[in-house]
């Protein structure tokens, strides 16, 4: 659905994709990770057509993004990073109208049905708010029934069910087979619904895998804390239960398993120490 | 890698679509409280501000004189034209580019032509709707006699059409100028109202100085203006008029040339988004 091979974008002198290449098959949810300023949405806007790439090759649905024209542009569904339009149109009346231009778009009252704006949907949209503009942007994203859906931090102002309601809608999505693209800055979201991730940081793709696989085997070797003599103390283990027996009951017991944000905020750590040091690296006279 | 074949669109699906904009396109206008205070109802509050200012006047050669309403609803009509068509599609575009509208309707398969279409009915409807409104209030409030000659309502049909296309076509072009939605009302409403001053809208044309009059030539409002008054005044006053004719020819030949020209600047001006902006 989605290739990418060595996509580069500079502005300028700056560089704000440097060789980043990645898959996403069809009926698999992909989610983009990486610190604000990245290039995560860089990358989704050269994808949706926004951006022309500087070099590389990217195809969307095997056609270039940046030619790709109407009936490319039908069989996709965008939900960009920030939300749009002056909001003179009630729920309804935008889905109504942008439901028409497609050829065989979802149903308008299962769509605000599945974005929970049932109460709202006779309501101008400029009178929403926040998290309820970002459900209609949502909504206009799969209302006509995408065949692949670009989701560019799409929970950003949720309340936590908010969220949860989103995850389901993005499931059942995913249930119906639609091919997912998602960025985000929350790892549980990611964790939740993506079936593999890339790490972006720096413009560079520095991890990419299954969810469970990120960072490597290692990065997910138990850790067991505890507080001994008043010490706060801590153990990376591959058999924390042997570890704990031997313990006994300190103060401050915990058995922690990695989870994707620990894992990601280690990796993305690890490569801002090294991309630090680059600076006088860079400074050496070119032999 | 696989193929995926990608089924087309079908035909005449920019026409269906750029109807269906000119309905969302409309109601959008109206729940909008400034544009229908500064486009829709202004030349409606000039008209009764005029009517009711100078009701004591009267205007024109000695023994056709009308009154202050009679003398000013063809500028009123005009000016109705130029608010419409050019300061409401170049604000309203201005503004769309920079709240996002517009980076949306890219992403969507939504032609660019429907978008025009949607835009340029919305102008027509608006501005129709203002006309009437216009031309109803100055018969029944201010005793506006109507002209009776059909001849006469063709001329206004056809300057209606034309100089609504041109001003609307014109709004388009501009609207790449203000670089933000917030700016967009500071940048247009002045050259909107510099060509108001000049073209015979507030100020009666004949009493301009003639470099001014040639200068407001060069642009189509004082045409459009001029096109209204062939209209609506009585046959005495066209000795007033530059080369003291109606020249209705030149209404059409100038406007029809800012038509061509505004075409050409949207042609190669109009993008739904700066690319890498």
């Amino acid at each position: 659905m989605v290739s990418v091979r060595d996509l580069r974008k500079t502005y300028g002198s700056f560089t704000a994709l440097d060789g980043v290449s990645f898959d996403i098959e069809q009926g698999e949810t992909f989610a983009l990770l990486g610190p604000n300023g990245a290039g995560k949405s860089t990358t989704i806007e050269i994808l949706e057509g926004y951006r022309d790439r500087t070099s590389g090759d990217a195809t969307v649905l095997g056609v270039d993004p940046g030619k790709g024209g109407l009936d490319w542009k039908a069989r996709l569904g965008i939900v960009l990073q920030s939300t749009g339009e002056s909001g003179n149109a009630t729920v309804r009346e935008q889905l109504t109208h942008f439901a028409g231009f497609y050829t065989n778009p979802r149903d308008v009252d299962e769509v605000i049905a599945a974005v929970d704006l049932g109460d709202k949907q006779k309501t101008l949209i400029r009178k929403l708010s926040g998290g309820q503009r970002r459900r209609v942007d949502v909504a206009l994203g799969i209302i006509g029934r995408p065949e692949l859906l670009f989701l560019d931090e799409p929970t950003t102002g949720f309340d936590p069910e908010a969220r949860r309601q989103f995850w389901e809608l993005i499931r059942s999505l995913k249930k119906d087979g639609t091919t997912i693209l998602l960025t985000t800055h929350y790892l549980d979201e990611a964790a939740q619904l993506g079936d593999r991730a890339g790490i972006i940081a720096g413009g560079k793709l520095i991890d990419i895998g299954g969810i469970d696989e990120l960072g490597g085997e290692g990065s997910r070797i138990p850790i067991v804390r505890w507080i001994e003599n008043g010490q706060a103390r801590e153990q990376h283990t591959t058999s924390p239960g042997a570890l704990v027996a031997q313990l006994g009951e300190p103060d401050g017991l915990e058995v922690i398993r990695p989870s994707l944000e620990d894992i990601y905020l280690k990796l993305v750590g690890a490569y801002e120490a090294n991309a630090s040091s680059f600076p006088e690296e860079a400074e050496r006279p070119a032999l | 890698m696989t193929t995926i074949e990608i089924p087309r669109l079908p035909p005449g699906h920019t026409v269906r679509l750029g109807v269906s904009r000119i309905g969302y396109e409309v109601k959008s206008y109206f729940r909008q409280g400034d544009s229908v205070f500064f486009t829709f109802l202004f030349p409606l509050v000039m008209l009764t501000i005029f009517s009711v200012a100078f009701s004591e006047q009267s205007f024109g050669p000695p023994g056709s004189e009308i009154t202050a309403a009679e003398f000013y609803l063809p500028g009123m009509l005009a000016a109705g034209l130029l608010l419409s068509g050019l300061q409401n599609m170049a604000i309203d575009i201005a503004i769309e580019k920079s709240d996002g509208t517009l980076k949306r309707l890219a992403g969507s398969p939504l032609p660019v032509m429907s978008y025009f279409i949607g835009k340029i009915g919305q102008v027509f409807a608006t501005g129709a709707l203002q006309a009437a409104i216009l031309i109803i209030v100055a018969a029944v409030v201010f005793g506006v006699e109507l002209p009776s000659e059909p001849e006469k309502w063709i001329t206004f049909a056809w300057v209606f059409v034309l100089g609504a296309t041109t001003s609307a076509v014109l709004g388009i072009a501009l609207s790449v100028l203000p670089r933000s939605g917030k700016s967009a009302t500071a940048v247009i409403i002045p050259i909107s109202l510099v060509l108001q001053f000049i073209s015979g809208i507030f100020l009666a044309f004949s009493i301009l100085p003639t470099w001014l009059q040639n200068v407001a030539s060069v642009f189509p409002l004082k045409w459009m203006a001029q096109g209204m008054r062939e209209v609506f005044l009585p046959a005495s006053f066209e000795v007033l008029e530059q080369g003291e004719s109606w020249n209705l020819e030149g209404v059409a030949i100038v406007t029809g040339l800012w038509l061509v020209l505004g075409l050409i600047a949207c042609r190669i001006t109009f993008r739904w988004i700066r690319k890498d902006s």
